[in-house]
């Protein structure tokens, strides 16, 4: 077993339990933090992939941001020694059952598909090719998206900022 | 082939997420709970498309840029959520999603 497999293996082993745990938690917190594994481990398969950029935003903006953004809210919203009531088990029988075959569905499509596989490129993506694809109007340039997206997160903003203030009345 | 790993662990690691994803989103009450199980979805979604990069057109950064916007577009998504989150605990104490059965007051 190689070096890659290893880690790899150890990757998704980690995804797998603690994606398992964050459904399943009956402790709100503990669940955000389950997810937090969850979303280091996924930036760590991005480093075996050798997109360190990438990695680093998964980093800073999912592990970073968006998990301390629902930490804050749990913590605003429910108690901390609250447990969340276990869902009725027909409830739970029919998720697994539609999870399971979807799942099984799916990885026997997988299995079965030949993809061409080229030699692997240890290369690291060059920042300045990451910006110059970002930012160019060419081919396989990403101006309009990245613009588009910037508006987003800027009506984002203004639209949260107006959801949750204060109601005068 | 990624040095021994075939690109079919890669997918079949990201459906295995993936579906847990649906099943905490079709069994959880509390919005912040499903509200995770999307992120899940979302992240799950990101691995398919790096390994497709990395693994199939190792030349190309198109599933890299995906992944990018598919980030900055679950930022915003939960931004938004967790404002619609706060607002909806304001009115109604609890926040499960049996109680919001009306959409204006």
């Amino acid at each position: 077993m190689t070096n890659n497999q290893f880690m790899f293996l150890l990757f998704s082993v980690v995804i797998v339990v603690f994606s398992l745990l964050t459904v399943t938690s009956r402790r709100i917190l503990r669940a955000a933090t389950f997810l937090l594994f969850v979303l280091v481990s996924t930036s760590g398969l991005y480093f075996l992939l050798r997109f360190n950029f990438l990695a680093a935003i998964q980093l800073t903006l999912y592990a970073g941001g968006i998990v301390v953004l629902i930490i804050f809210s749990i913590l605003l919203t429910s108690h901390i020694n609250e447990k969340l009531s276990i869902p009725p088990v027909t409830k739970r029988i029919y998720a697994a059952i539609a999870a399971v075959a979807g799942a099984v569905l799916c990885i026997l499509t997988i299995l079965q598909t030949e993809f061409v596989q080229k030699t692997f490129d240890p290369s690291r993506v060059d920042i300045h090719t990451i910006g110059e694809g970002m930012l160019s109007t060419g081919k396989y340039g990403y101006a309009l998206p990245f613009e588009v997206i910037s508006v987003l997160l800027l009506a984002a903003m203004i639209g949260s900022i107006i959801l949750a203030k204060k109601r005068k009345d | 082939m990624f040095e021994g790993v075939p690109i079919h662990w890669f997918l079949v690691l990201s459906t295995v997420m993936f579906f847990i994803g649906i099943y905490g989103f079709l069994v959880r009450k509390n919005l912040i709970t499903m509200l995770m199980s999307i992120e899940l979805i979302l992240n799950s979604v990101c691995i398919n498309f790096v390994a497709f990069n990395k693994i199939l057109y190792p030349g190309h950064l198109e599933g890299m840029y995906f992944t990018l916007f598919i980030i900055a577009v679950a930022a915003a998504e939960a931004s938004v959520a967790i404002a619609i989150i706060i607002n909806i605990y304001r009115r109604i104490v609890n926040i499960d999603v049996e109680n919001m059965n009306e959409m204006k007051y």
